[in-house]
């Protein structure tokens, strides 16, 4: 089967690479733009570690076909931080011990940045739901939903 | 070490920072098992049984050598011939039997041929040009009935010298033990009761998908970078498995992504290895989620009988049980562990023990947190919540009365030294989550929980720098802030900051051998070899002052970071900071450096206690977890978040394990549930927060007092949960997971 060939932008800069119709966004970003923050936990859609937004919007790359990428702008945890300044959230999933292992984190991290934006007032139960996607098999999630509802307490003062 | 020698005023111990490798982690550039590449590289996959137990006939893979992508294909005749052993004796064997099926095919996803292709895709579409012959034969996937006359032999001849005459050939191992006259102390109680209770297999459930990369060439020398809980373990097995020398192959563990005991083997590395050595270039080969399920580590699958006589006051009299633990097509299961942990917690007159290893044909288990402790647990303290139910007396009030304390002999044998059981008891029963009121629908449940812990061979080496800065290597895989408690057991022997060590996992051809990060050992083993390394700099670094002031060497002593003179004949000198020590050690003696390598021995047994509330909805038998408490004696916390986190980590795989997770395989022997959708953990919304207590009672056999705390955690929960969903819905369940149709099953039966 012949490669397609796909131009789109992924944390703000435009890239280009040749997929295999069968390949998925996930497989694109780790094998074609080295970009292997996101992880693949399951391939099915139920982990949340692959998470990425596409033109803005939560989505598993698991999912995503590498070809359906062709002019949108992706986000991935690569981008989150800003140059070398943290952004709250990733400074806060460090300060609260929210990650053990850390594979989850970057899935945690860009569904949390997601849900921050969308709600910058989250309770408990909408963060857990929120998060529901995103499987850690660590933390028990106690720390890490302390740490989304401290960082959008911290932006909501600062804003 | 000697309990005078431990050290109980702390500068850096107990503070919480940040983790060293925090920002890797949080920016997506840590590297973990299928983080990496290399030039050349090809891409490996594995053809796995569809079939539960199946004479392999015959593999025709001329097709697959024929495709031009393919580059090589190994089956079992690629792998050196390791010696068949009865038991566990002979674990190469059955490693490698796991790894690469030999004659039979053992159980539903079990390893037969495997291929390296030029791309993922090529690897995993060239499986299916492999064609290969089965005879299917009978199967057998439950303990009880492997255990039967009739049931299908695994394999003749596994079972070792301590399987008594006439059991079944799928008998294993067995395993007895216990102390006094259980009969005597039965017809002692005022009340007993006996009863059986199953729980079922579970996996780890670690998010990160086994992964490695892989080159071997033909003169006997490899490389081998792999997510694993132990390197050293990986080195030994696969070099062994593919018939080179251990030291020929240099093994690298990148960051894990989770293991809980499911990383302490090898799966895939040996035949990343084997296709390499073929293909004469590296081989990457990364599981999918599903050959996670199918192929790795579930832990076993248990039934149980458990009896216990209590007298009116609530001593317990007499306490007996039998453990049979299904662990796969390989000898292994921890039905040792279940029977030594199950009365561990109590103090006991007559108290006796059975274990079975059996075998069926699922995939060969693993070491899961505990292994074997949750299980036994499980149904003893569902016998005693009963007992205390019937006799009308507090749970915690009767826990207490029977506690373990120093000096108690163990059911399983030794004498306790110092131990922290009743103090976790004194702070549940202090704590306001026992005092509580529950609303209608709810319940509570209590229950404590016992794991050895380990010490384990450890190597460490600490190098210092000229700038007075340290670098210190471990080899104990950092699989959940470990990096960070090293570090600070470090500064605090060497008195220069946290901020100022960088952790390294060196790599197995940097330090000596090193056990695996299992066994809740590395706070504990690693962390004792970090102290007597960093001790071992501090002596040297003594030394130099001594040599520069002209005194002698033992009226020099280590304060804060500094040498300084000490006693009546030292002189009058200014402290000399570390850094001014190492800023010319070139020229004073050379570089400056400690070392440890030992296997300590003083790992310290530990005990937690949980309190948990749960509703249970009698219409859908669903059950919500409301409120938890973790109550366990760390001996002395490092690093106090990440204790925490141990002890919430353990509770949500117990509320998992007891509610929702287990392995299902249909009457075809299959595993039916082997995607996250289907095994179903629990995800943020199902929790509440997990309130902990850190109890420190030191252990006497760490210089700082530390016990591992990784494993304790997920001893009680099954019971404890099971507790309380049997007093919300007023019927003992007897069963894992309570999933909502066995509640509902059992609300009815109960009417």
């Amino acid at each position: 089967m012949s490669k397609l060939h796909v131009s789109t932008t992924v944390n703000g800069d435009a890239v280009e690479y040749l997929c295999d119709p069968r390949e998925t966004l996930l497989d694109c970003l780790r094998d074609k733009l080295n970009l292997t923050g996101a992880k693949e936990g399951c391939g099915t859609g139920d982990c949340g570690a692959c998470s990425v937004t596409v033109d803005g919007r939560l989505v598993c790359s698991c999912l995503m076909l590498g070809v359906e990428a062709e002019g949108k702008q992706i986000e991935t945890v690569e981008g989150i931080a800003d140059g070398d300044v943290l952004h709250p959230l990733q400074q806060k999933m460090i300060e609260y011990a929210a990650l053990q292992c850390g594979i989850c984190t970057p899935g945690i991290l860009v569904a949390a940045k997601s849900l921050l934006e969308k709600n910058p007032n989250p309770t408990e139960e909408e963060t857990r739901y929120w998060l529901a996607g995103n499987l850690c098999r660590c933390t028990g999630y106690d720390k890490i939903i302390r740490a989304v509802m401290d960082t959008a307490a911290e932006l909501r003062e600062a804003s | 070490m000697a309990l005078d020698d431990r050290k109980s005023d702390f500068t850096f111990v107990g503070t919480r920072p940040n983790r060293p490798d925090g920002l890797d982690k949080v920016t997506g550039r840590a590297k973990f098992g299928a983080d990496i590449s290399a030039p050349g590289m090809l891409h490996g996959a594995v053809l796995r049984s569809p079939h539960a137990h199946a004479r392999i006939v015959k593999i025709d893979a001329s097709k697959a050598e024929a495709h031009k992508d393919v580059k090589a294909i190994v089956t079992r005749a690629d792998f050196a011939d390791v010696p068949f052993r009865p038991g566990l004796e002979g674990e190469f064997y059955n490693v490698l039997e796991n790894v690469m099926a030999g004659e039979k095919a053992l159980y539903d996803g079990h390893a037969v041929a495997a291929v390296a292709a030029t791309s993922a895709l090529a690897a995993r579409d060239a499986l299916k040009l492999i064609e290969v012959e089965y005879e299917v034969l009978p199967h057998v996937t439950d303990v009880d009935k492997a255990m039967t006359p009739d049931a299908p032999v695994i394999r003749e001849g596994a079972a070792d010298y301590s399987v008594p005459e006439g059991m079944h050939p799928n008998v294993v191992r067995y395993h007895e033990s216990g102390h006094g006259d259980v009969e005597a102390g039965f017809a002692d109680a005022d009340l007993v009761i006996e009863d059986s209770f199953v729980t079922e297999a579970t996996h780890q459930g670690y998010i990160e998908p086994h992964a490695c990369l892989g080159m071997l060439g033909n003169d006997g020398k490899g490389e081998l970078w792999c997510t694993t809980q132990g390197h050293w373990i990986a080195q030994k097995t696969c070099a062994a498995l593919l018939g080179i020398e251990t030291s020929q192959l240099r093994v690298t563990a990148s960051e894990i992504g989770g293991g809980f005991g499911g990383k302490t083997t090898v799966f895939i590395e040996p035949v990343a290895l084997a296709l390499s050595r073929k293909a004469n270039r590296p081989v990457k080969v990364v599981m999918t989620r599903s050959e996670v399920f199918r192929a790795t580590g579930p832990t076993s699958s248990a039934s149980m009988d458990v009896k216990i006589g209590m007298k009116k006051d609530g001593t317990i009299s007499a306490a007996q049980g039998v453990f049979r633990l299904q662990g796969g097509a390989f000898p292994g299961a921890p039905g040792d562990m279940t029977a030594m942990c199950a009365f561990a917690p109590y103090n006991l007159n007559n108290v006796k023990q059975i274990g079975y290893d059996v075998m069926s044909n699922r995939p060969k288990q693993a070491a899961y947190r505990a292994p074997g402790a949750p299980m036994g647990a499980f149904a003893v303290e569902s016998v005693i919540d009963e007992l205390c139910n019937k006799l009308g007396l507090d749970p915690v009030d009767v826990r207490l009365k029977n506690a373990a304390h120093e000096g108690t002999k163990a059911s399983y044998g030794p004498t306790y030294e110092r131990i922290g059981l009743v103090e976790t008891l004194e702070a549940a029963k202090a704590h306001p989550h026992y005092a509580a009121p529950l609303k209608p629908g709810q319940g509570r449940g209590i229950s404590c929980g016992f794991w050895f812990n380990h010490g384990g061979e450890t190597s460490v080496s600490l190098a210092l720098s000229e700038d007075g800065s340290a670098q210190l290597m471990v080899g104990t895989p950092d699989i959940g802030g470990s990096r960070a408690s090293m570090a600070l057991m470090a500064a605090e022997v060497l008195g220069i900051a946290y901020e100022n060590i960088r952790v390294t996992v060196a790599d197995t051809a940097t330090l000596g051998y090193n056990d695996v990060s299992h066994g809740s050992r590395v706070t504990y083993a690693s962390g004792l070899a970090t102290i007597k390394a960093a001790k071992h700099a501090v002596e040297k670094l003594c030394e130099r002052a001594a040599a520069k002031w002209g005194i002698p060497v033992d009226a020099v002593k280590w304060e804060n970071g500094c040498a300084v003179p000490s006693g009546p004949n030292a002189g009058d000198f200014d402290p000399m900071p570390l850094a001014d020590i190492t800023a010319d050690m070139g020229s004073t003696g050379g570089p400056i450096s400690g070392h440890f390598e030992a296997t300590p021995e003083g790992a310290g047994v530990s005990f937690g206690t949980h309190i948990v509330d749960a509703e249970v909805d009698p219409e859908t038998g669903k059950t919500s977890v409301t409120r938890y408490t973790v109550i366990q004696d760390a001996g002395k916390a490092i690093h106090p978040t990440y204790v925490e986190g141990q002890f919430q980590g353990g509770a949500a795989q117990g509320i998992g394990w007891a509610l929702n997770e287990e392995y299902v395989y249909g009457e075809d022997g299959r595993l039916q549930n082997s995607i996250f959708l289907d095994y179903r953990i629990p995800v943020a919304s199902d929790l509440p927060m997990i309130d902990t207590v850190i109890v420190e009672v030191p252990n006497p056999g760490h210089p700082f007092g530390v016990r591992g705390v990784g494993e304790t955690g997920i001893v009680p929960p099954l019971a404890a949960i099971a507790n309380a969903v049997s007093n919300a819905a007023g019927v003992r369940m007897k069963q894992l997971p309570m999933s909502p149709p066995r509640i509902l099953a059992a609300l009815k039966d109960n009417g």
